[in-house]
C-alpha cells in the first residue's frame, strides 16, 4: 500500500474526512447525531429495562395477574425478586380462586434486565418495561420497588409492547372462553 | 481492600491449612537493578512504571508493570484481576439457564457469540439439536457481532495511535446500525441474552431481515471509505509495520488464537476446522498475515470483515422458515445427564471455549470459560521487548483484550 | 490420530514406566480422557507434542476441578452367627473415598487439525500433597492458566516459571474456587438488602435493616 508520493496516503485520508464533513451538510445519512433530549429515536418494541406487574381492569389489587407461584423468584439469576405469599386468596379473571402475593419486591439495583422472569412466568403477569429515563436525585430511595409501584395497567402494556400485548390478550381470552365452556367445580 | 475486610475463621476443610505457598510467591520474579558500564560507573537507572489500571489506553482495568530504560521496554508484567467477578463460582451456584445472562457480560462487546458458545456446549452435553432457522439466525447474529467488534477494535486502535476520535466515530456510526438491529431482535443492545439451549429465544420481528440486508449491503462501501482513510496513511504504516512481531512457533506454543494467530501466518480458524453450526455451507476465505506485526493484525481484521459480509449476504438470502427451538428442549427443570464436555467457537477475539462437568443436578458441577483474551496476553511481554512505551499501547490495542473476559 | 487406546499404547511404549489410565466420560457425545501419573507427565506431554503423527502442539484449555472427599454407604448381606443360629444380616460399611484436585488439559493439533485429547493430572489429596508438575515448559500457553488454577484452587505446579496469584490480589489467603470455601465476613453497605444479605446487614448494623 505504499504511495509513490510521500504524504499521499495522509492526503487521501484528509480528503475522506472532508467528504464526510462537508457531506453532512448536504446528505441526511452522513449527519447521524440525534440531538437528544430535543429529538428522540423511536422506541423499539422489544426493548427491556426493568420488570413491571400487569393488572387487568381498574383496581390494581383485584386485577393483578400474579398468583405468587414463585417461579420467577426461583429462576431469577441474581435473585432480585422477593415474594411472600398471602393467605387470602382472590378470584382471577376466569373466576377461579388463586393465591396472590402479599409482598412482591424487586431490587432494581440488583436486577440485570435479563428477561428470564418474563419468559418463565406461566400467567403473563410480569413483563418488561421500556423506560430508560430513570434518573432521580434520591440516591437509595427508589431502588427497591414494591408491589404498588410495580403494578401497571394492561393499557400501559398495550402502549409499550403492542404486538405482544395483543397476543397475550388473545390467548388469555381464549383460556377464559374455554373455562366458561367447560366449567370446573370451584375448589372450596 | 475495604476497611470492612475482617479476618474471620476460615473454612474447616483442609483447604486453607497445609498448602504452602511456593517460594517467593506474591513477589514478581525479577528485580530491577541499575544499569552499570563495564567499569562499574552508574550509567542510568531503569525506571519502573506502572501503566496502572486507570489509564485511557489500556482497554479496561488492566495494569502493566513496565521496566524502562529511557523509553525502551526492558520487562513488562501484566497484572489483572481488577474485574474478577467470580463468574465460574456463580456458574456453579446458578442453573444452566441462569448462567446465560452472565455469559453476555464476559466479553461485553460480543455478547451473542458468548451466548452461542455456551448454548453450543450445553447442547452437546444434553444432546439437543437446534432447527435450521435457529442455526441461520445464530450465524447471522454471530457474523454481525464479528463486524461490530472488528470495526470498534480498529477504531480503538487508531484512537490509541493518536487519531483523536475520527476513525473511532466512523466505526461507531456503523456499529450503531448493528446495535439497533440487535435491539429490535433481542431487546438490548449489548447484553443480548438471546440464545437458548436448542435454539433461540424469539423469532425475527417483521422487517428485520430487510433492515439487516440494508445494513449489510452498505457495509462494504463503508469499509472502502475506512480503508481510504487509514490503510495508506503513512503515519499508520510507520507506527505499525514491524512493531510487535509475533513469530509463528511462539504463537502456536503460547495457545494464541483468533486474528492474532492468523496474522502470524497460521491457518487455524475454528469455523473451518470444527465446522460447528452450519458453517460448512458458507464459502469464505481465511485471511493470513505474513509478518505478525500490528499492521498485519489490523489488515486481517479489515479482511475478515469483508469475508463476514459475504457470509451474511449468503445467510440472509438462504434463511428458511421454521421453528426456533428444538422441541425437546426444556426451559425450566433442565437437568442434563452426567458427563463432561468442551465446546468452542471462533469468537471475534479468538477461541472461546466452555468446559462444563455435569453431575445430573440443575447446576453445573464445574463451569469453566476458556477466555481468548486472557491467553492472548501470555506473550505480551515477548512482543513488547525493545519497543518504545508508545508502541506498547498500540501492541496492546492490537491484541484485542476485553477485561470482562480476561478476569471473568 | 487414531483412537485413544492406540494413543495410550504408543505412549506406554514411548515413555516407559508411565501409568496411563483411560477415564471414561459418561456423556456419549464426548471423549474419554487420559489420566497420567505425575512423575511421567512431562515426558508424556513432550511425546504428545513432538510425535509426528500426533503433533498436539496447541494446549487449548487448562482447568482445575475440585473433587471433595466422598463418603458412601455400602450395604452388604453378611452371614453371622448369633445365639448359635446362623443368620444373614445387612451390614452397612462406610466407604471413604479421599478427594483430590485435578488439572485437565485439552490438546488440539493446529498442524494436523485433529483433536481434542483430554489429559488429566491428579494431586495426591486436597491438603498437603496438592502438587503436580507444570506443563508450561512444553506448552507456553499453559503459563497464565496454571497460575489461575494455583490462585483459585491451590494446586502447586512444580517447574512453573512464575507461580503467583493472578486474579486475586497477592495477599489473599484462601482458594476461592474450592468447594468448601467460606466467604470472609466483609459486609459493605447495601441500599436494599434482602434475604441472606439482610441477615448480614442486621449483624453489622443493628439499627438498620428494615424489610
Amino acid at each position: 500500500m505504499s504511495a509513490p508520493l510521500l504524504g499521499q496516503g495522509i492526503f487521501k485520508g484528509l480528503a475522506e474526512t472532508a467528504r464526510n464533513f462537508f457531506g453532512s451538510y448536504v446528505k441526511k445519512d452522513r449527519l447521524i447525531t440525534v440531538q437528544y433530549p430535543e429529538e428522540r429515536l423511536p422506541q423499539t418494541e422489544a426493548a427491556r429495562s426493568f420488570p413491571v406487574l400487569v393488572y387487568d381492569g381498574d383496581d390494581w389489587q383485584k386485577g393483578l395477574r400474579c398468583v405468587a407461584c414463585l417461579i420467577c423468584e426461583k429462576e431469577c439469576p441474581p435473585q432480585c425478586i422477593y415474594i411472600v405469599k398471602d393467605t387470602v386468596r382472590k378470584p382471577d379473571a376466569a373466576g377461579k380462586l388463586q393465591f396472590q402475593p402479599r409482598v412482591f419486591d424487586i431490587d432494581i439495583s440488583v436486577c440485570m434486565s435479563c428477561q428470564i422472569c418474563v419468559e418463565v412466568c406461566p400467567f403473563d403477569a410480569i413483563k418488561m418495561d421500556v423506560q430508560y429515563e430513570l434518573s432521580t436525585g434520591d440516591r437509595f430511595g427508589t431502588l427497591l420497588l414494591r408491589k404498588q409501584q410495580l403494578a401497571k395497567p394492561n393499557q400501559y402494556y398495550h402502549q409499550i409492547h403492542p404486538t405482544e400485548a395483543a397476543e397475550v390478550d388473545a390467548h388469555l381470552s381464549a383460556d377464559k372462553a374455554k373455562a366458561k365452556a367447560a366449567p370446573t367445580p370451584k375448589p372450596a | 481492600m475495604t476497611q470492612a475486610y475482617v479476618e474471620t475463621p476460615r473454612s474447616e476443610g483442609a483447604s486453607a491449612q497445609g498448602i504452602p505457598a511456593p517460594e517467593g510467591a506474591g513477589a514478581p520474579n525479577y528485580t530491577v537493578t541499575p544499569k552499570r558500564a563495564p567499569d562499574g560507573t552508574l550509567q542510568g537507572d531503569l525506571l519502573e512504571v506502572s501503566m496502572g489500571p486507570q489509564h485511557p489506553s489500556t482497554h479496561g482495568v488492566f495494569r502493566m508493570d513496565v521496566v524502562l530504560d529511557g523509553e525502551r521496554v526492558m520487562k513488562l508484567k501484566p497484572v489483572f484481576g481488577y474485574l474478577h467477578r467470580n463468574h465460574e463460582k456463580i456458574g456453579e451456584n446458578t442453573t444452566y439457564l441462569g448462567s446465560m445472562p452472565y455469559t453476555d457480560r464476559l466479553d461485553y462487546f460480543c455478547s451473542l457469540t458468548n451466548n452461542w458458545a455456551y448454548a453450543l456446549t450445553v447442547e452437546k452435553l444434553a444432546g439437543l439439536q437446534p432447527p435450521e432457522r435457529a442455526e441461520y439466525i445464530r450465524v447471522i447474529t454471530a457474523e454481525l457481532t464479528r463486524l461490530q467488534n472488528h470495526v470498534s477494535l480498529v477504531g480503538f486502535l487508531l484512537q490509541d495511535m493518536g487519531a483523536m476520535g475520527t476513525p473511532l466515530m466512523y466505526a461507531f456510526r456503523e456499529r450503531e446500525r448493528i446495535l439497533d438491529l440487535f435491539e429490535s431482535l433481542t431487546g438490548a443492545r449489548m447484553m443480548c441474552n438471546y440464545m437458548r439451549f436448542g435454539g433461540c429465544r424469539c423469532d425475527l420481528p417483521p422487517g428485520w431481515l430487510e433492515q439487516a440486508q440494508q445494513a449489510v449491503n452498505e457495509f462494504p462501501r463503508f469499509l472502502d471509505e475506512f480503508e481510504a482513510l487509514l490503510s495508506g496513511n503513512e503515519i499508520l504504516l510507520a507506527r505499525t509495520q514491524g512493531v510487535g512481531v509475533l513469530p509463528r512457533e511462539l504463537a502456536v506454543n503460547a495457545s494464541i488464537t483468533g486474528p492474532m494467530l492468523r496474522a502470524s501466518g497460521v491457518n487455524y480458524d475454528i469455523r473451518k476446522v470444527d465446522q460447528y453450526g452450519i458453517y460448512d455451507r458458507f464459502k469464505f476465505r481465511v485471511p493470513l498475515g505474513d509478518h505478525g506485526d500490528v499492521y498485519d493484525r489490523y489488515m486481517i481484521r479489515i479482511l475478515e470483515m469483508r469475508e463476514s459480509v459475504g457470509i451474511l449476504q449468503a445467510a440472509l438470502r438462504d434463511i428458511p422458515a421454521g421453528p426456533i427451538v428444538d422441541p425437546k428442549a426444556k426451559l425450566r427443570g433442565f437437568r442434563p445427564k452426567p458427563g463432561e464436555v468442551y465446546g468452542r467457537i471462533e469468537s471475534p477475539k479468538g477461541e472461546l471455549g466452555f468446559y462444563i462437568i455435569s453431575n445430573g443436578s440443575p447446576n453445573p458441577y464445574r463451569y469453566r470459560v476458556r477466555p481468548p483474551s486472557f491467553i492472548n496476553l501470555t506473550i505480551l511481554e515477548d512482543i513488547c521487548l525493545g519497543h518504545h512505551v508508545a508502541d506498547v499501547v498500540i501492541i496492546l490495542g492490537s491484541v484485542d483484550i476485553v477485561m470482562g473476559e480476561v478476569d471473568r | 490420530m487414531g483412537t485413544l487406546d492406540e494413543i495410550k499404547a504408543r505412549l506406554e511404549a514411548a515413555v516407559p514406566g508411565a501409568s496411563i489410565e483411560i477415564v471414561p466420560n459418561a456423556n456419549p457425545d464426548s471423549r474419554p480422557s487420559l489420566l497420567v501419573d505425575n512423575p511421567h507427565a512431562l515426558a508424556v506431554a513432550r511425546f504428545l507434542r513432538d510425535d509426528p503423527s500426533l503433533r498436539f502442539e496447541y494446549a487449548s484449555n487448562v482447568t482445575g476441578v475440585d473433587w471433595l472427599d466422598t463418603v458412601s454407604q455400602e450395604k452388604r448381606n453378611v452371614k453371622q452367627v448369633i445365639d448359635g443360629v446362623e443368620r444373614e444380616i445387612e451390614q452397612t460399611t462406610e466407604l471413604k473415598k479421599p478427594g483430590y484436585l485435578e488439572v485437565v488439559y485439552h490438546l488440539y493439533s493446529m498442524e494436523l487439525k485433529h483433536g481434542p485429547v483430554v489429559l488429566r493430572l491428579r494431586t495426591g489429596n486436597r491438603t498437603d500433597n496438592a502438587r503436580v508438575p507444570s506443563l508450561t515448559p512444553v506448552w507456553r500457553g499453559a503459563e497464565f492458566q496454571e497460575r489461575e488454577v494455583y490462585d483459585l484452587y491451590g494446586i502447586i505446579f512444580d517447574g512453573h516459571p512464575d507461580l503467583r496469584r493472578i486474579l486475586m490480589w497477592d495477599e489473599f489467603k484462601d482458594f476461592p474456587m474450592r468447594k468448601d470455601y467460606v466467604e470472609p465476613d466483609d459486609y459493605e453497605y447495601e441500599p436494599t438488602p434482602h434475604d441472606d444479605v439482610l441477615e448480614k446487614a442486621r449483624r453489622h448494623y443493628p439499627v438498620e435493616g428494615k424489610s
